[in-house]
């Protein structure tokens, strides 16, 4: 009933084509937004701000990037923790070698280095695509890993191949409490999902989705495959590029190459499938779904005050997401971005549906 | 001869590559002919895995991410069970249980998702080998199990005369070389000669005039992934009795995926050249290849072998997308 | 689907509440890090059985320490730096003064909280793992690398093959091959034994080794082709018992072989039995072998059926490694009773106990760990104590200990760690205690 778009009408393009062009859906950001900004840092505790949010914020910008990638021009890559990698040790070592940069150029400085080398490793496909792509991502994504931890100069001669970042300074604000880290975080993730937005409703944006939905139509009505899907890797590496270097400095403060394994590369890569592939949206759920699941899982015995040994709840843990992404895709393959569309479908009927 | 060119320009490259180290005399010769076994040996291995991603692929076009933990939760039954009984029985024990998880994954996952893209499979593979990890654990437990096949471990020293200091050998890599050779000639004849054989390559050309036929998909595919998981049972039981029953085996397994890529998802040989080939590639790119590597650019250490098989694969890919012996068909942009 | 949605809002929902106050009891609260799963798990389970076998030994049978009962919870690290930090920020505030100290048996992970403790004021036990230079206090003021660093490990391992040579100068052109974990653990030694290749002329050869370790091919024909004087061995894991099984079939002499003490533990040669023998490790702190305590231990713990482990296992190398690490934090929480009084404390008040340790043989023997400890005494600026450590030997069934105890050189290790702790407070803006203030 709430929930109508009855007398909304649209007398200039510009109302036509804002991004949310239902009244109830902008007073409802708005207030998610005010929620999260004003209400969230003063009612959550350490813990969650550190295990949850944190990891959450800078996830789901990484998924976004690969979800520009998968999502928007429909090609496979399951090695996009390598871009995540390049972002944060092109940050370290711009901070440490030029100490006098603001963090926020250095972000930006390190989105590009990684978008360059997302160009490069793009280039395969070109080539090939599919499955066979996905292959050749992975190549990248052990590439890095190696390259990390045998050159000495990106480490900068540390001993032991881990590196240290002192906390961000931006304008004269050091940004140390978890708080502050949220609210930093947010922020640039709020940026970065408006800029996105606008760039998947640019042409560049529908010349991806051509790309993805059928590439020889695509070519013959004028789209360049080389520009548009080079473009995909580099965006996608960008967005990832900048995660990387907040989850270097950010969440983890000390990292070794082991940080950016395969594992977050396929964590990423869930993140978008159950989140919904193509969808912002999509993006934000997944990361949070998967932030969420396994530190939840985990914590159920001992809520339920069950005493289950430490391995056992481990293992159990581990089968029930396995089980959890295999339902997920068979009774959703869209994903919670749809789930999500269904409901306002619903709700706009609600609660008279003919 | 267009077409063949690069193919050649490539293989021309690698063989260079491979005869360097003799050609300037960097190592003795028989040295570099123990490389060479030791590359071999380990891309039996590799080929082994790689026949179980290269089964599946050909039957349902699945990219079975899972087949790792198929191999470790087939060794686990396996070492676990022989604690009680003979090994022969733990063999054949471990080979009901793999079926009857052939027959739960078909199923539980595979029916529901049918005619889904090849992402959202690769997802639910992905699905299943967390839960395998989980589930082996659970039920065989996490430690280090040990398989005897009762070979020696003492490697063997050959033609100590011909070259200095003549060749180490391993009768157990000899013997795990004849068992994948043995499993290869089984599956060609199971795939040519039997009925069941034909139906399998019926189904891999074409699922609906298969269908349409009267071969029964579903069973098709249960007893795909059975003889999937069978060729994991036996890569293993070798695996393990080499390395050890442990969680880590199923992370070898990662590289069965550029010898697929190599030698074309579905192709049985193209999974045996592509394995040896990755294998030998990679072992003489680390003993030779690193070390060159490390002294040029001052790197902390080699260990380039972890993504050389990927650039390898990389390479022919871009060269033939195809795969050594893949089928034409693959799309190209 | 909507009941699905409804559970998992509610499980979301459960998360975001904060885990329920504990009434202000007299309790002590020990967090432990753990891996019972993965690749790392066969030798994670059996330092994790000891750690909490001793900790329920302290409340069975003294009834806590000084009368405050211990409270203990385990969370599952996998080995993995990200898991290990939200165990880490999910138990910190537990207990009514919060954590006692953590021991993440992980280096990966100790460079990780070693960040946090700064601001956390959580001191973290590193006993025989971890960084190198957090022996400085004034710089890494809640590190305890207590009873050895791996620079130490790295320093012995020289001194001994030194001494096999005839003398340290004998070294010279000798080649020493280092197979290592590729992680932070198997690199922190190569700083040492770059430095000692140096001053005695010796080749240092470095072999990585991917995780998990499995496969070490072409490592080991390297081994063969560059024929070391000396193998370093730094896994850990199935790495170990890889390494040995390739140092067979490679033929590689085990007598060559030196393990840290890391990778000379049972499930380290078990695997491989009969072939492991005359492969040597490092022992420090905990040889195997089963002593006063364990009787304890068996008496009050495992007789009444509360043991974490199987009793056979109960003396193992590790699991009796993980005994004296929760020793010495149980210790460390003990002396700082004497200043703050019998109550439970802070992870600020506990850091000054083990700041303050003085573990001597009269205190070893009345704790019942003669044989598995040796001396132990901290200050502000020496987080570690006197690191002192032996070699011990495979037979082929069990451990054999070597009679020549050894010592770091501490005119080579002190300089190194003072650089590299500056090096490490300028990255990150830290400000050094005044020690000698902080003690007036």
């Amino acid at each position: 009933m709430l929930y109508r778009e009855n007398g909304q009408f649209k007398s200039t393009y510009a109302s036509d084509q804002q991004m949310l062009p239902i009244l109830q859906d902008r007073v409802f950001m708005m207030a998610l937004l005010a929620f999260a900004f004003f209400v969230v840092p003063i009612v959550t505790s350490e813990y969650v701000f550190l295990s949850l949010l944190i990891p959450f914020l800078i996830l789901t910008l990484a998924a976004i990037g690969l979800n520009i990638l998968v999502g928007y021009c429909g090609q496979i890559s399951i090695g996009h923790a390598a871009f995540m990698a390049v972002g944060a040790y092109a940050a370290y070592n711009l901070v440490l070698r030029v100490p006098q940069l603001n963090f926020l150029v250095v972000l930006v400085l390190s989105g590009l280095i990684a978008a360059a080398a997302g160009a490069l490793f793009g280039i395969p496909s070109l080539r090939i695509k599919g499955l066979y792509l996905a292959v050749a991502t992975l190549a990248a994504q052990f590439f890095m890993d190696w390259l990390f931890a045998r050159v000495k100069w990106f480490t900068n001669y540390a001993h032991s191949g881990s590196v240290q970042t002192a906390p961000i300074e931006l304008f004269g604000w050091t940004i140390e409490s978890p708080a502050e880290k949220y609210l930093f975080l947010l922020a640039v993730l709020v940026l970065f999902t408006l800029v996105a937005k606008n760039l998947v409703r640019s042409h560049i944006g529908r010349e991806w989705m051509a790309m993805r939905d059928m590439d020889v139509a695509a070519e013959v009505i004028g789209i360049r495959p080389v520009y548009a899907k080079l473009t995909a890797f580099a965006v996608s590496a960008f967005y990832c590029g900048v995660a990387g270097a907040l989850w270097g400095f950010v969440y983890l403060g000390s990292w070794e190459p082991l940080a950016f394994n395969l594992n977050l590369s396929l964590n990423l890569l869930f993140m978008i499938i159950i989140g919904g592939m193509g969808s912002l949206l999509g993006s934000y759920l997944g990361a949070a779904f998967i932030v969420a699941l396994p530190i939840i899982l985990d914590q159920i015995p001992n809520w339920l005050g069950v005493p289950i040994s430490t391995a056992t709840s481990s293992h159990l843990a581990s089968m029930i997401f396995g089980a959890l992404i295999v339902f997920f895709l068979i009774v959703e393959p869209l994903g919670l971005a749809r789930l999500w569309a269904i409901g306002k479908e619903k709700l706009r009927l609600w609660p008279f549906p003919h | 001869m267009r077409r063949h060119w690069p193919v050649l320009a490539l293989g021309t490259a690698l063989l260079i590559g491979l005869a360097l180290p003799l050609a300037t005399g960097a190592a003795p010769v028989g040295f570099y002919v123990e490389v060479l076994l030791g590359g071999l040996m380990t891309g039996v291995l590799y080929s082994l895995v790689a026949l179980g991603f290269a089964l599946i692929f050909k039957a349902s076009g699945v990219f079975n991410f899972a087949q790792g933990a198929m191999v470790l939760f087939a060794a686990l039954a396996v070492a676990r069970i022989a604690e009680h009984v003979p090994l022969w029985a733990a063999i054949l024990l471990g080979m009901v249980i793999m079926t009857a998880l052939a027959w739960v994954i078909e199923r539980l996952v595979l029916r529901p998702l049918v005619n889904q893209e090849g992402v959202a499979l690769l997802m639910a593979t992905l699905g299943v080998t967390y839960f395998l990890d989980g589930f082996g654990q659970t039920v065989w437990g996490s430690d280090i199990y040990k398989i005897e096949l009762g070979i020696a471990k003492e490697p063997v020293m050959i033609l100590p005369d011909v070259f200095q200091g003549g060749i180490l050998v391993n009768k157990e890599d000899f013997v795990a070389a004849m068992v994948a050779a043995l499993l290869v000639g089984g599956l060609v004849l199971f795939f040519q000669k039997t009925a069941t054989g034909r139906a399998l390559r019926a189904v891999a050309d074409d699922h609906q005039a298969a269908q349409s036929i009267g071969i029964p998909l579903n069973r098709i595919w249960v007893i795909v992934w059975a003889v999937a998981g069978f060729v994991a049972l036996v890569a293993g039981v070798i695996w393990g009795s080499q390395l050890g029953v442990q969680f880590s085996l199923a992370q070898v397994a990662l590289k069965a995926l550029p010898v697929v890529i190599l030698g074309g998802f579905t192709s049985i040989a193209g999974a045996i050249v592509g394995g040896l080939i990755i294998g030998v590639g990679e072992k003489m790119a680390e003993v030779f290849l690193g070390p060159v590597l490390v002294k040029a650019f001052d790197l902390a250490g080699g260990g380039i072998e972890n993504w050389f098989a990927y650039v390898l694969a990389l390479l022919f890919l871009l060269v033939r997308p195809e795969g050594l012996f893949g089928e034409k068909h693959i799309d190209r942009v | 689907m909507k009941l699905k949605s409804i559970f998992l809002a509610a499980a979301v929902a459960a998360a975001f509440a904060s885990p329920a106050a504990f009434a202000q009891a007299k309790e002590q609260f020990f967090p432990s890090l753990v891996y019972r799963t993965g690749a790392y798990a066969p030798n994670g389970i059996p330092f994790a059985n000891g750690y909490l076998d001793y900790l329920k030994l302290v409340n069975a049978r003294d009834g806590g320490i000084d009368g405050v009962k211990i409270t203990y919870e385990e969370c599952e690290t996998g080995y993995a730096t990200d898991k290990g930090v939200e165990c880490y920020e999910r138990l910190k505030g537990k207990g009514p003064t919060g954590a006692t100290v953590f021991q993440p048996l992980s280096t990966g992970i100790t460079f990780a909280l070693t960040d946090k403790s700064f601001t956390d004021k959580i001191p973290l036990i590193t006993a025989g793992y971890g960084r190198a230079d957090s022996v400085d206090g004034t710089v890494f003021g809640w590190n305890f690398p207590l009873g050895g660093t791996y620079w130490d490990a790295a320093d012995m391992l020289v001194q001994h093959v030194g001494k096999k040579e005839g003398g340290l100068d004998k070294l010279k052109g000798k080649k020493i091959a280092l197979v290592y974990h590729d992680s932070p653990y198997g690199k922190e030694p190569i700083a040492l034994l770059e430095t000692r290749a140096k001053m005695h002329g010796f080749q240092l050869l470095l072999l990585p080794v991917t995780h998990p370790g499995v496969e070490q091919k072409a490592t080991w024909l390297q081994v063969r082709q560059q024929r070391p004087d000396y193998v370093f061995l730094w896994g850990w894991g199935v790495m170990n018992s890889t390494s040995i099984k390739e140092a067979v079939a490679t033929g590689y002499p085990r007598e060559k072989m030196y393990g840290v003490w890391w990778s000379g533990a049972e499930p380290d040669v078990a695997p491989v039995g009969e072939a492991a023998k005359g492969y040597n490790a490092l022992v420090f702190l905990a040889p195997a072998g089963q002593g006063q305590v364990h009787k304890d231990i068996i008496k009050y713990v495992y007789d009444k059926g509360q043991g974490t482990g199987k009793k056979e296992d109960i003396g193992e190398v590790l699991y009796n490694r993980g005994m004296v690490s929760a020793m010495m934090a149980v210790e460390g929480v003990r002396r700082a009773h004497i200043k703050y009084g019998k109550k439970p404390l802070t992870g600020e008040q506990v850091r000054w106990g083990l700041e303050n340790l003085a573990i001597d043989d009269a205190a070893i023997k009345k704790l019942g760990f003669t044989g598995f400890m040796t001396p132990v005494s901290t200050s502000c600026v020496n987080h570690e104590g006197e690191a002192q450590a032996k070699i011990h030997t495979w037979d082929g069934k069990k451990w054999v200990v070597q009679p020549d105890v050894y010592h770091a050189d501490n005119s080579i290790l002190k300089p190194m760690i003072r650089s590299s702790a500056e090096k490490y407070a300028a990255e990150k803006k830290i400000t050094k205690r005044d020690c000698a203030k902080e003690a007036g």
